[in-house]
């Protein structure tokens, strides 16, 4: 028998296709690329098993006519992974989308911080000259500044909402320190971690 | 004894995950869960250390899985490199243990808590760094990774707050993106080959055309090189650790990156003898290296600058790898086992810098010294270590890798041995300022102020500032610190015993034979 164009002609497309959907900022994109890349795995793993032939199921006459059911195996297992590892990339689009209203990956706040500060010792610098992202809390005015939680306008979720940046991680933490929870929790926003 | 490595190799796998059910089934119990994770742990750390022992006298062994003959089944293989990891990885995810349960005593409230799942996900995790360590088949070794990065996922998203999330999405992709390479490599080398069993594939890749083995082994080394990220595989890192858990991070920071490194060990030594990329893997090592502290250097959040120490001292490990003699590999595996040590003890200590300072960032920090010494002395024993300081192990380390370059010679290794001295000195002065503003210079008074006039009466229970002091570290989270610096003394006072073991396992590596004798005993490997 002959190998396959086929195969490998499908495989280099969804490859093609998965990386540049990873690329995307969109998750949704990001996610559809991961499955497209998944399947690219997964035909390529085919493919190594060589041409096609009977099921393997013993007992056989000619061990040459049957297929190479390892590739299959592994397949199988490749599957179940990749069905797993969606369903969680699944819930984490949803639950970004229910915090910051967007599903398209945010800029980190503390590196767009570290990147546009102009000096690195803070001791020396008048703190009315500093950026507000780098001056430290407690000048009163963060707290106003961010959403309130009994304001009917936000959404429950028990976390500040729809602000991108440092501004947000001020207000997270300041926001928690109205509420008294930071002796216990200092992190700031991450009130909930218990083990 | 034959019988009894038979037994006790599958169990740092099986044990972890049998936990894990458990776990999961007392979930309304977090004291029952509690101590069943902790008692699941220590049996691991207990065989782990019986099959280093044994794998350390008689050699290496190997158990098939059900009891399908070689190479048709899936084996286990127990050398000096793979126990060795599995002590070091045991001991960590068992100190951090501790260390989590302290932090979720301490902050209470575990009856209708939401977490219950953190116990069964890390002894997922457990299970899963076990597996990579023991796996004796590449798919065997991607299943390993899959399952703690699994876990990994479920860990550093804990709670899902919005920094979480953002954090762990870009942690998700890339991890997807390496396994799937990792799993396309798989089928390339089943392909090329007709076997995934690692024993079998260190023969048979040997027969191979050159082209074809370097473009597998540059497919496994990017696939790993993300898992450890070694530049310019590395951008995620920093980015996706510091937003987590102290505890999680701390176990992913000690742990995650050094099953990339391993990974990497066994493709250069058992998989690709013949160095063909370790000209390629040498300048990785320095701009791992460089490019890692300089930027630790810019952070002012601690967690960060440890995040890019992280990353840059993954390039000392790599520089001993690439170097490809038995000096070389023993000095990272020694670097290893330091440096999963120690970067664990610093994510620690920091956790209890943000408990005790309401924060990471250096610029509102001052003045810890004084107001917890024991908290400065947990701190900057380590950080002199990860400095490299003499006589801590972190100076063993660098002393040996630096021995290792100088012997090879040449351009590139003399190149990498200034890269390394610089990287190292560079590391103090990050150490060095955060030092200097989180514990040494006075509390600022503006600082102070927010301290007590806002957040203290704000908490409700304690007023008094010796109460705080009391307060905020719980005990168990000080002595498992305390536990881990410990540790990373002993690595240091015992450097000579341990440097004995990574020589000899870096020249079983070498040798190959050991290996391959384990797997297929008398039988000719075709």
């Amino acid at each position: 028998m002959t190998p396959t164009i086929v195969l490998p002609v499908i495989v280099a497309g969804l490859y093609a296709a998965g990386v540049y959907l990873l690329l995307d900022r969109s998750l949704t994109r990001v996610l559809l690329g991961f499955l497209l890349l998944g399947n690219a795995a997964n035909v390529l793993l085919l493919s190594a098993g060589g041409v096609a032939g009977l099921a393997p199921i013993l007992p056989v006459d000619d061990e040459s006519a049957i297929n190479d059911p390892l590739p299959q195996a592994l397949v199988l297992t490749a599957i179940v992974i990749t069905f797993g590892i969606s369903a969680f990339v699944l819930a984490m689009i949803y639950r970004s989308w229910r915090l910051v209203r967007d599903e398209v990956v945010q800029d980190d706040a503390e590196d767009l911080r570290v990147a546009t500060r102009e000096e690195i010792d803070a001791d020396e610098r008048d703190p009315e000259l500093m950026d507000p992202a780098d001056r430290g809390p407690g000048d009163g005015f963060t707290v106003e500044a961010g959403p309130r939680r009994d304001d009917p306008e936000t959404p429950s979720d028990d976390v500040a909402l729809g602000l991108a940046g440092a501004v947000e991680a001020e207000n997270e933490s300041a926001e928690a320190k109205a509420v008294g929870e930071v002796r216990r929790t200092p992190a700031g926003g991450h009130g909930r971690d218990k083990y | 004894m034959d019988d009894v490595i038979r037994v006790l190799t599958p169990l740092p796998v099986l044990l972890p995950l049998l936990g894990a059910a458990g776990a999961l089934l007392v979930g309304r119990h977090p004291q029952l869960q509690r101590t069943l994770s902790i008692v699941v742990l220590s049996a691991v750390l207990a065989v782990s250390v019986s099959l280093l022992v044994m794998a350390d006298s008689q050699g290496a062994t190997s158990v098939s899985v059900g009891g399908w003959p070689v190479p048709l089944g899936i084996v286990l293989v127990v050398d000096r490199l793979s126990a060795l990891m599995l002590v070091v990885a045991n001991t960590v995810t068992l100190g951090v243990l501790v260390f989590a349960v302290g932090q979720g005593v301490a902050d209470g409230d575990e009856t209708d808590t939401p977490l219950s799942i953190f116990h069964p996900t890390y002894l997922v995790l457990v299970a899963g760094v076990s597996n990579a360590f023991l796996a004796g088949d590449l798919f065997n070794l991607y299943v390993g990774f899959e399952v703690l990065l699994a876990a990994s996922y479920v860990l550093l998203t804990l709670g899902g707050t919005a920094g979480r999330i953002r954090a762990g999405i870009t942690y998700v992709v890339v991890s997807l993106m390496s396994s799937l390479v990792f799993l396309a490599a798989i089928g390339l080398v089943y392909a090329a080959t007709g076997t995934v069993n690692m024993a079998q594939l260190a023969v048979r890749l040997g027969e191979l055309p050159a082209g074809t083995q370097v473009l597998l082994q540059s497919m496994l080394l990017v696939a790993f090189g993300i898992k450890a990220a070694v530049f310019p595989l590395s951008a995620w890192l920093p980015d996706s650790y510091p937003t987590a858990p102290a505890p999680v991070t701390a176990v992913f920071a000690g742990l995650l990156t050094k099953v990339g490194v391993y990974a990497i060990i066994r493709t250069n030594t058992l998989l690709f003898p013949d160095g063909a990329l370790d000209d390629l893997l040498l300048w990785a090592a320095l701009a791992t290296m460089v490019v890692g502290i300089l930027g630790a250097v810019a952070q002012t959040d601690v967690k960060r600058m440890l995040s890019f120490t992280l990353v840059s001292h993954i390039g000392y490990m790599v520089f001993g790898i690439a170097l490809g003699t038995t000096a070389g590999f023993a000095g990272a595996i020694f670097y290893v086992v330091h440096h999963i040590a120690i970067q664990t003890t610093l994510f620690l200590a920091t956790g209890l810098v943000e408990r005790r300072g309401g924060t990471t960032n250096t610029e509102k920090l001052g003045g810890l010294a004084k107001a917890s010494p024991l908290l400065a002395i947990l701190f900057f024993v380590p950080a002199m270590n990860l400095a490299g300081i003499p006589p801590l192990s972190g100076f063993i380390g660098k002393l040996g890798l630096l021995e290792a370059g100088v012997a090879v010679g040449g351009v590139g290794p003399y190149v990498l041995v200034g890269g390394a001295v610089v990287t190292s000195l560079l590391t103090l002065v990050a150490i060095a300022r955060v030092w200097g503003r989180a514990f040494w210079r006075p509390r600022s008074v503006d600082t102070a102020d927010e301290d007590v006039a806002e957040v203290r009466p704000a908490a409700g229970t304690a007023t008094t500032t010796a109460e705080i002091a009391e307060n905020r570290l719980p005990r168990t989270m000080v002595a498992a610190t305390a536990a881990f610096v410990a540790v990373t003394l002993a690595i240091t006072v015992f450097g000579g015993v341990l440097y004995g073991v990574a020589d000899r396992a870096a020249t079983d590596l070498l040798d190959r034979t050991p290996y391959l004798e384990s797997v297929f005993g008398d039988q000719e490997i075709r």
